[in-house]
């Protein structure tokens, strides 16, 4: 079974927001509300790094655990999405994202919050596929008509990566690889540092 | 007197009504709908909307098939 993953490839990625831009367009989320987002650190400062961020879909998500309406839910393919007809709109589960996930549209002049809007991989929501008011609600179901979203697929530089996880993460491991790197940016040594016997420990044995 | 009576019974009983109080708990039966599988020949979906050259068949092998390869087109190395 496919499990739906996102990875952002710091080295590729250049600011420009089009992942932010093509979601906003394929989903018609309004003004205010940013699904997705370009976060840049040491910005302005020589290699500074920029990442795009959106609902991880976690595999146990958090929103998930302090929704009081229980209102998430997880397909087979590992996507998180919610019932905006059950979302009271209490905020919770923005407080429980460590990534700043779950958006609420505000409008009115007492800034009046709406029912949480998020990521949905593109997958719409709890609505028939392709439908009318699944559109209206949770934007377009691409996962429903063979595509990935569109904020990976018209990522120019294909720093972001989007889809089967498995898929996506061996794409990863090869430009890692091409770039001379090894398990400091993708294995154990991300926690405890580049290795210092590399190739004797990548050879094979010789009897 | 047997009027009376009957006036302050019922408004008794009315005003009780309002010391009713539903079930909060979450007990499994929410009202989220369930969602249609990804894969699901849906009557609302647009077909011309369908990735190119595939067409969705209720199969669910072919529309992983079909998510792999779109992947893969992420990817320069293999092109």
């Amino acid at each position: 079974m496919a499990r739906m993953k996102f990875i952002c490839d710091a080295e590729r990625c250049i600011e420009c927001n089009g992942c932010v831009t093509a979601c906003k367009a394929e989903n018609n989320v309004p003004w205010g509300v940013n699904r997705r987002r370009v976060v840049t650190l040491d910005d302005g400062v020589a290699g500074e790094k920029s990442i795009s961020v959106a609902c991880m879909h976690c595999s146990d998500a958090p929103c998930m655990a302090v929704c009081p309406v229980d209102c998430f839910y997880r397909t087979d393919e590992g996507v998180v999405l919610h019932d905006k007809d059950v979302c009271i709109g209490c905020g919770y589960c923005s407080y429980a994202c460590p990534f700043g996930a779950p958006q609420f549209p505000s409008n009115g002049e007492f800034g009046l919050r709406g029912k949480m809007d998020k990521c949905t991989f593109c997958a719409g929501g709890p609505e028939a596929n392709g439908s009318e008011a699944e559109n209206a609600k949770y934007g377009r179901n691409r996962l429903s008509e063979g595509k990935l979203p569109a904020c990976a697929e018209m990522c120019s530089t294909k720093a972001l990566l989007g889809g089967d996880g498995d898929v996506v993460a061996e794409i990863f491991r090869t430009r890692v690889l091409n770039r001379g790197k090894g398990s400091e940016v993708w294995g154990w040594g991300t926690a405890y540092g580049k290795p210092t016997q590399t190739s004797a420990i990548a050879a094979p044995l010789k009897k | 007197m047997n009027r009376l009576g009957v006036v302050l019974s019922s408004a008794v009983a009315a005003a009780l009504l309002g010391c009713g109080e539903k079930p909060q708990s979450l007990d499994g039966s929410s009202s989220r709908k369930a969602d249609e599988q990804a894969w699901a020949v849906s009557s609302t979906a647009e077909p011309a909307f369908a990735a190119k050259g595939w067409k969705a068949t209720g199969d669910k092998a072919a529309w992983e098939q079909q998510i792999r390869q779109r992947g893969q087109a992420q990817n320069d190395y293999a092109r």
